[in-house]
This record gives C-alpha cells, sequence and structure tokens, in this order.
C-alpha cells in the first residue's frame, strides 16, 4: 500500500458534484502535481486531504492510519485537528498572519500547541527548552527560504514571493507529514515566481513528500515525480512527468495541454 | 452666583454623565459581542430573532426606548417600579442620587436602556468587523491544528479590532452626548443642571458644552493614539 493511498473521494456541493470516484496514491518523498482546467475540482481534493472539506464518500489512509473512512464524519474536533496536522497547506493567497511578524507566523502555532501540551507554570524548564526549540526550529526555516533577515518584518513589509516562501516555512514548522500547495505562485507576479519555486525544489531534494496543483507546467514537469490530469471531477489521466507530457494519450489531455501551451505562447 | 458654584454644580451633574457613560460602555461592549454572535449564528431561528430585535432597537429612537423602559415596568400595585426603587434605596440606604431630579432607580431604567441600545449598535460594528475578515485568515489557522477559540482570540479578534477602531470611536463620541437624554426622564446630567441656571443666567449652558468638547477630545486623542498604535500591520 502507498504511503497516501486516497479511495474513490466523492464530493459534491448542494446538486454540483465536484469528486466523483478520485483514487491518488502518493508514496513517500515523492512529489506528485495535480494539473487540470479550472473548475475540475483540483482545490476540492486538497481541501478534502486538509480537512477543509469533508467527502461525501470516500476513504483516506496515511502511513497504514485510516484518517477518513465512513466512521471519521464524526470524529471530535480535537481529533479533526489531530489529523489535519499531518497535513501542511500553502495557499494560493498566501493567508499569512498580519499582525504576526515573519518569526511570529512561523512560531505561532507551534507555540499554541506546546501550551497545550506542557503547562507554563508547573513544568517550567520543559516548556522553555521546547520554546527555545521552537525558536531555533523557525529560524532555521528562515535561513532555508533565505529570508533570515526578515525575521522581524510584518506580511505588508514583503513582497509576494517573500509571503509565499514564509507561508511555506509556516506550514513546516510543524513538520507535516505531506505538504500540499494549491497554486502557490498564481498570485505572484511573473518575475516572483522563481524563488517560490526555488525553495520546493530544494523542498523535494531533502526528500518532502508533496503535492503540488499548479499551472506552471514547465515546473510540474521539472519536479514531478507523478503527474495527475484531473477533468471534470476525476483523474482522467496519470504518470511520471515524460508520460503525461510527452506523450499524452486522453483527448482531454491533449486538449488541456495545447491550450495552455498556446497561452505560453502568447 | 459665582462662577464656583455653577462649576460645582456642573461638575456634579458631568459625574452623573460620566457615570452613565461608563456603565454604558462597560455593559454594551461584552453585550453586544455576544449580541453579534447571535446575528452570525448558524441556528438559523436564534440569528432571526436577534436580527429582528437589534433592526427593532435601531430603528426606534432611543428616546422612547428610555420612555418605554421606564413608564412599562410597574410593581403589583400599579406603582412605577423606577421611582419605587428610588424610594427605596433611599429610606432602606440612604443613597441620594442627584439632589434635585430623579433618583438611583430611574438612573438603573436609563442605564438598563442605554445598554441595550448600544449594544445593539456596537453588534453590528462586531458583526460587520468579523465578517469581513477573510476566510482565507480561519483557514490558515485550522491547517495549523488551531482550535476555533485559538483563531478567534489569536488570529482574528486584532485584525477586527484593527478595522472597527474608526467606527466604534464615531459610535462612542455618539454615546458621550446621548447621554442627555437621560434627562428626559428626569436624571440630572450635566445639561439639565445647567438649564436649572437659565432663570438667572444663559452662560452656564455653554459652560456645559465646553465639559463635552474636553471630554469629546481627550476621547478623540486616545482613539487616535489606537489607531496609531495599531498601524504597524495592514489587515
Ligand atoms: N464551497 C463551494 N460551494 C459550491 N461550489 C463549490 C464550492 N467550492 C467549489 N465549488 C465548485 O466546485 C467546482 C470545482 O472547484 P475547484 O475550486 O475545486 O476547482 P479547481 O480545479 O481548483 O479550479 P481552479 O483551477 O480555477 O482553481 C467548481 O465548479 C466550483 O464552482
Ligand atoms: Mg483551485
Amino acid at each position: 500500500m502507498a504511503y497516501l493511498e486516497i479511495k474513490n473521494f466523492n464530493k459534491s456541493f448542494g446538486n454540483t458534484e465536484v469528486l466523483k470516484g478520485i483514487d491518488l496514491q502518493v508514496e513517500k518523498g515523492q512529489v506528485v502535481s495535480i494539473i487540470g482546467s479550472s473548475g475540475s475540482g483540483k482545490t476540492t481534493l486538497l481541501r478534502c486531504i486538509n480537512f477543509l472539506e469533508t467527502p461525501n464518500s470516500g476513504e483516506m489512509i496515511l502511513d497504514g492510519v485510516s484518517l477518513i473512512n465512513d466512521l471519521s464524519k464524526n470524529d471530535s474536533d480535537a481529533l479533526l485537528r489531530e489529523k489535519r496536522l499531518n497535513f501542511g497547506l500553502v495557499f494560493q493567497s498566501f493567508n499569512l498572519f498580519p499582525q504576526y511578524s515573519v518569526l511570529g507566523n512561523i512560531t505561532l502555532a507551534p507555540t499554541l500547541l506546546l501550551n497545550d501540551k506542557i503547562n507554563k507554570r508547573k513544568q517550567k524548564e520543559e516548556y522553555l527548552k521546547e520554546k527555545t526549540n521552537i525558536e531555533n526550529d523557525a529560524k532555521a526555516l528562515l535561513e532555508k527560504i533565505g529570508l533570515t533577515d526578515k525575521a522581524n518584518s510584518y506580511p505588508c513589509e514583503l513582497s509576494g514571493g517573500q509571503c509565499q516562501r514564509v507561508a511555506i516555512a509556516r506550514a513546516l514548522a510543524l513538520k507535516p507529514k505531506i505538504l500540499c500547495f494549491d497554486e502557490p505562485t498564481s498570485a505572484l507576479d511573473p518575475e516572483l515566481t522563481g524563488e517560490v519555486l526555488k525553495v520546493i525544489r530544494a523542498l523535494k531534494d531533502e526528500g518532502t513528500t508533496m503535492i503540488i496543483v499548479t499551472h506552471e507546467m514547465g515546473f510540474a514537469k521539472n519536479v514531478s515525480d507523478k503527474v495527475v490530469f484531473m477533468a471534470d471531477g476525476v483523474i482522467e489521466e496519470e504518470g511520471d512527468a515524460k508520460s503525461v507530457f510527452d506523450n499524452p494519450k486522453s483527448e482531454k489531455l491533449i486538449h488541456f495541454l495545447s491550450s495552455v501551451n498556446n497561452k505560453d505562447g502568447e | 452666583m459665582s462662577f464656583i458654584e455653577v462649576t460645582q454644580s456642573l461638575l456634579g451633574g458631568f459625574a452623573v454623565t460620566c457615570l452613565l457613560f461608563i456603565l454604558t460602555l462597560i455593559l454594551s461592549l461584552p453585550l453586544g459581542l455576544l449580541i453579534s454572535f447571535c446575528t452570525m449564528s448558524k441556528f438559523k431561528p436564534l440569528k432571526f430573532v436577534f436580527k429582528i430585535f437589534v433592526w427593532i432597537i435601531r430603528g426606534v429612537p432611543l428616546m422612547l426606548q428610555i420612555f418605554i423602559i421606564y413608564f412599562l415596568v410597574r410593581t403589583a400595585d400599579g406603582a412605577n417600579f423606577w421611582a419605587k426603587l428610588d424610594t427605596f434605596f433611599y429610606f432602606e440606604y440612604g443613597v441620594q442620587f442627584g439632589k434635585n431630579g430623579a433618583g438611583l432607580g430611574a438612573f438603573i431604567a436609563v442605564l438598563i436602556a442605554f445598554a441595550i441600545n448600544y449594544a445593539c449598535y456596537f453588534s453590528e460594528i462586531f458583526r460587520g468587523g468579523i465578517e469581513s475578515i477573510s476566510k482565507g485568515q480561519h483557514e490558515a489557522g485550522m491547517v495549523l491544528g488551531l482550535t476555533k477559540k485559538q483563531i478567534f482570540s489569536k488570529i482574528i479578534l486584532l485584525q477586527v479590532i484593527k478595522r472597527i477602531v474608526p467606527p466604534m470611536s464615531n459610535e462612542i463620541i455618539t454615546l458621550v452626548k446621548d447621554t442627555a437624554l437621560s434627562n428626559s426622564i428626569g436624571i440630572v446630567e450635566i445639561i439639565l443642571q445647567a438649564k436649572l441656571f437659565t432663570q438667572q443666567a444663559i452662560w452656564p449652558l455653554f459652560y456645559s458644552g465646553v465639559f463635552y468638547l474636553i471630554f469629546v477630545g481627550i476621547l478623540t486623542l486616545l482613539f487616535g493614539y489606537l489607531e496609531k498604535k495599531l498601524s504597524y500591520f495592514k489587515a
């Protein structure tokens, strides 16, 4: 069985079926890209994986543990939160917390989780040790994304590319097993996409398992171990980057790729 | 009737004005937050009831609300409840509230009207502020494993506060001046106190205005300071 196993995800909003039986496997250390035209359900799939939406039916197993199944709809809030922490999600629009500094954005969630776990006053020493760890981890992450000098800046003082790199660091601070991206560069000026893609590339080289929804075909081709093409709520075609991009089989994928290429040529 | 005498009298009235102002704020701020949660509730009947309630309270003059609360509540034998309360406080505890006007009972009636009225106004400001925060902020908190409470208190709240400082400062300054409505049932706040002098002289009326100007001036500075304090981030 694969590291992440998604079986037969179905999701409807009212009468519109958005996901129609999605099966997806992701191996540990793999980078899987999801491509497809607008409205095909890519975001909805990522949101289901991150427990922001609940699929109407289907199953999700991570590392042998069933996270979504027929019974999981009744999960308590606490269990849901615990399950969420298996994944990280980077949004198209960054969604950084404006009132916290770059460092604050990265350390906020780990610190709050620590507060829940260890009593600040009763286990003072242990708490302080953990707190230092959190800060050191955050600083290491800042170095990784090349923003050490911006640690004390606020999001409004950063460029879009810098914001997105901070958002990636914020997600990584919780050490998720799988990091998901929803069009991480779509909100960026073209000249800023490179710096974000470089960070993702570096994560791949470290062996981070990632699922990336993207419109950057060149990047998808270059970074992915597997590419999944979605159309109208189903996985129309999947395979390694070479076969999907250079040797597409389904009509829809051929059509999609040619329309994307035309756009790039404009 | 010297300047000192007038000043002393007006200060007495101004104390009542300030008391009504402060107590209204203390009561209506949390109440307003509660009402805003109700009007945003996913439970439709609750939301509906409170939306109607807010609509009524905001749609009817505050003076009418004061009159209704003051004259509606009666004791079993048909007497005015608040007037009874006045005498009760006076005889039981020797409370003398305002020398030549309504007593503590009437003040409580007015306070209730003010607290409810302003809670409704504040609730709409709170609701607007809370709903204006993008869904992405909530979701970013959720995927980081935070509880609903943590998301509200650590992420949403300060952004809301920043956004509502300007409308809140308007509303609070309006409250300062609205307190004068309490004299409609005989509470001797500063304007009624000044009016008591008008048979002898007009200038105490102008003088009472100065008190308001100073009070509002201080509040304006305070809110300006708060706005500046929160200008370090954009939300
Ligand atoms: N909360 C919702 N309520 C109703 N319909 C929704 C909701 N979320 C998504 N949809 C619908 O589901 C469909 C798939 O949306 P989704 O955002 O998953 O597509 P996508 O592949 O991410 O598209 P894009 O490339 O434009 O981001 C769309 O038709 C959308 O209108
Ligand atoms: Mg999308």
